[in-house]
């Protein structure tokens, strides 16, 4: 175990058409622990983790893996860097094509020559652990949200790999599934030894499993520490968020000229002006 | 696994059904026969004028299809057209040299073709040899000037 | 006559930037054909490839035969009320087997296949897009172009012209079927025309050509339609409409340019 950490973003910058979205980002993620980067909807926190995990590539700056800057690895290496990643998506991606079972055993059988037995059980080991082995010969249709996301999670882990990236995982869960996830990250994160990025903007359950807090907003990294030292931040914009109060530095509304303009019409561009 | 393999004879059952198809197409619409092309010999002949024949158009005798046209072109030593013709195997050496060819049509409006009528002359038509007795199309106009023309001398 | 002269320079720019984006998508397009179509097979690719070939193949052909079949039989039954008057209803065999096989089969099969097929598989692929399996299968390590695309896009280059060689066939039947059995022309003269007339490479060839340029095309339209969407339901539904349409516009275009370069004398 080195302590160097695992992923280093360095001044990383990014724009979609005229709208920079990072400006500047910096970012060291330690080995074996989870780390949250939070922020709100909108401050790009989905683009992250896809710069992260190679499928878009930064402006400017870089993003190193292990020692590994992943824009300058060729397609063949980035993919089999990716070996050593699982990814958690927000809506699950589950393969609509293929059942619970061979949804889990899709990265074993594309990335080893396991024989079928084994793959068996790997998969109904991997589906044992969040609780779902019994729901192996059902299609993704047939799945709740929370469960759907568990097998994704059983998924992501089926290779076994020294890094998880979760995007948003507990965006609209029922309470029950929601703690269920939470434990599940942990004791994953725990049992296998592994580097885990969480992106997401629900507080409690995040602060509740993240060793350590990124926070952005504006496209720049606003604040990072333990969750203890979070919140006692004096930063305005950091206790908004984290205390979740609803307006602040971080405005209500959207950038609008004054209200009154629009109101009596003056300003005003309509189509048929 | 089961559905796997149901679909699978579907597809397989699919493609034989395309190549079924394309075979039915080849001998029962076009008219292919699968035996050898090889087996035909060339005959040459020149027509002063003819008409609107074209490549692949039938070659008969006493109206059966012997052969076919292979190639039309300009005889640029006697300004008029040079026909090869490809036909029947078993007719070479049978046909006398002073077989008449002449440029027929089917029907009033049908496309045309060239006929073959046997001679009496013993020597016969060998791969390669020409043709010298030849008819050359009816060219409806030049009939109606005609008839037109003796009309008015009459 | 400054905010003129603007205002042309702005249309100006918008044309040009019009002009940009559509060589940019072109250019997507090829790369992304290039990118998929060009894989390496393997014994899983095998399988998914016959998987796409039941989904896109198998099941066209009841619309493809129906279609062929109805098609055959308006042909006799249009070309033996003109042919009459000529007294020609002989060459009724060689007039249905003609037209089909050149211009009916090839392009009626495609535009049938870029509606059932073609806008089916924009709708899959789009759908896998914005439920982000593309690219959770790209974090697996998987390429989506080999894994998702290419069987699709092998299964239609194969799936047209055997479609459409099935089209033929049935319009021929349905020819004989109303012009025979029906309207009593001499079997032996509908089938001995169409056989003295047609040519099996320069009629039947060329029309399995046109049918495979066909295939190409809409399947391309189709499947690049469904990877390049915009990953919304409004964007999928747009997508779809215009696989449709581009593939049918393609396939008639494309249809005017091979008839000239093949029987046009060109």
């Amino acid at each position: 175990m080195t302590d160097a950490p695992f992923i280093e973003i360095e001044e990383l910058y990014f724009s979609r058409g005229d709208y920079e979205i990072f400006r500047g980002v910096n970012m060291t993620i330690p080995r074996g622990k989870v780390t949250a980067i939070m922020g709100p909807s909108g401050s790009g926190k989905t683009t992250l983790l896809k710069l992260i995990g190679g499928q878009l590539t930064p402006d400017r700056g870089r993003v190193l893996i292990d020692g590994q800057d992943v824009h300058r690895l060729s397609r063949k290496a980035l993919f089999s860097l990716r070996k050593r990643m699982g990814m958690l998506f927000q809506s699950g991606a589950l393969f609509s094509d293929l059942d619970v079972f061979e949804n889990v055993a899709f990265p074993l059988r594309v990335h080893t020559d396991l024989p079928d037995t084994m793959v068996r059980d790997l998969v109904l080991l991997k589906l044992q652990a969040v609780g779902l082995r019994g729901a192996y010969r059902l299609t993704p249709a047939e799945l709740s949200g929370g469960m759907a996301r568990r097998v994704a999670l059983a998924r992501a882990v089926a290779l076994d790999p020294e890094l998880i990236l979760y995007d948003e995982p507990f965006v609209g869960q029922d309470p029950i599934s929601m703690g269920v996830l939470v434990q599940l990250i942990k004791r994953l994160n725990q049992a296998l030894q592994l580097t885990s990025v969480v992106v997401s903007h629900d507080i409690k359950e995040t602060l509740s499993i993240a060793d350590y807090l990124y926070l952005i907003s504006d496209g720049q990294v606003i604040a990072h520490g333990t969750p203890q030292t979070l919140d006692t931040n004096q930063d305005p914009r950091v206790s908004q968020f984290i205390h979740g109060e609803p307006d602040g530095p971080v405005p209500f509304h959207y950038p609008a000229d004054a209200f009154y303009r629009d109101i009596l019409g003056d300003t005003m561009t309509t189509k048929a002006g | 696994m089961k559905r796997s393999k149901t679909m699978e004879f579907g597809v397989g059952l699919f493609m034989i059904a395309g190549i079924l198809g394309l075979v039915f197409l080849g001998l029962r619409v076009s008219g292919l026969t699968l035996s050898a092309p090889n087996q035909s010999f060339q005959l040459e002949a020149n027509f002063a004028n003819i008409g609107s024949l074209k490549p692949r158009a039938r070659v008969t005798m006493a109206g059966v299809t012997v052969g076919r046209v292979e190639s039309i072109e300009l005889d640029t030593q006697w300004y008029d057209a040079r026909v090869v013709m490809s036909l029947d195997s078993e007719l070479e050496g049978q046909l006398s040299r002073d077989s008449i060819a002449s440029i027929l049509t089917a029907g009033l409006l049908g496309e045309q073709y060239v006929g073959l009528s046997v001679g009496g002359d013993p020597e016969t038509l060998e791969d390669g040899d020409a043709i010298r007795d030849t008819q050359s199309a009816l060219v409806l106009e030049e009939l109606i000037q005609q008839f037109v023309s003796n009309m008015a001398s009459n | 006559m400054q905010s003129k002269f603007s205002s042309s320079s702005a249309r100006i720019t918008r044309l040009g930037r019009r002009g940009c984006d559509l060589i940019e998508a072109w250019g997507r397009a090829g790369v992304f054909l290039a990118q998929s179509a060009v894989s390496v097979p393997s014994r899983e690719g095998w399988r998914l490839w016959l998987h796409q070939m039941h989904f896109v193949g198998v099941l066209s052909l009841a619309i493809v035969l129906v279609s062929g079949l109805f098609i055959g039989m308006v042909l006799a039954l249009q070309g033996y009320t003109i042919l009459v008057d000529f007294g020609a209803e002989q060459a009724l065999g060689q007039m249905v087997a003609l037209s089909l096989l050149r211009e009916l089969a090839p392009v009626v099969a495609a535009l049938l296949f870029a509606g059932r097929a073609g806008s089916a598989l924009t709708a899959e692929i789009g759908l896998m897009k914005a439920t982000e399996q593309l690219t959770s299968m790209e974090m697996i390590g998987v390429d989506p172009l080999r894994r998702v695309v290419a069987p699709r896009l092998w299964a239609g280059f194969v799936s047209l012209p055997i479609l459409t060689i099935g089209f033929g066939v049935v319009g021929i039947w349905g020819g004989y079927l109303v012009g025979v059995e029906w309207l009593g022309v001499f079997e032996g003269s509908y089938w001995s025309n169409m056989q003295a007339n047609v040519n099996f490479i320069s009629d039947i060839g060329n029309g399995v050509i046109k049918s495979m340029v066909f295939a190409v095309v809409v399947t391309w339209i189709a499947v690049f339609q469904g990877y390049d969407l915009v990953p919304t339901s409004e964007g999928i539904s747009r997508a779809t409409t215009r696989t449709v349409v581009y593939s049918s516009l393609a396939v008639l275009g494309l249809d005017f340019v091979l008839t000239a370069v093949m029987f046009g004398g060109l």
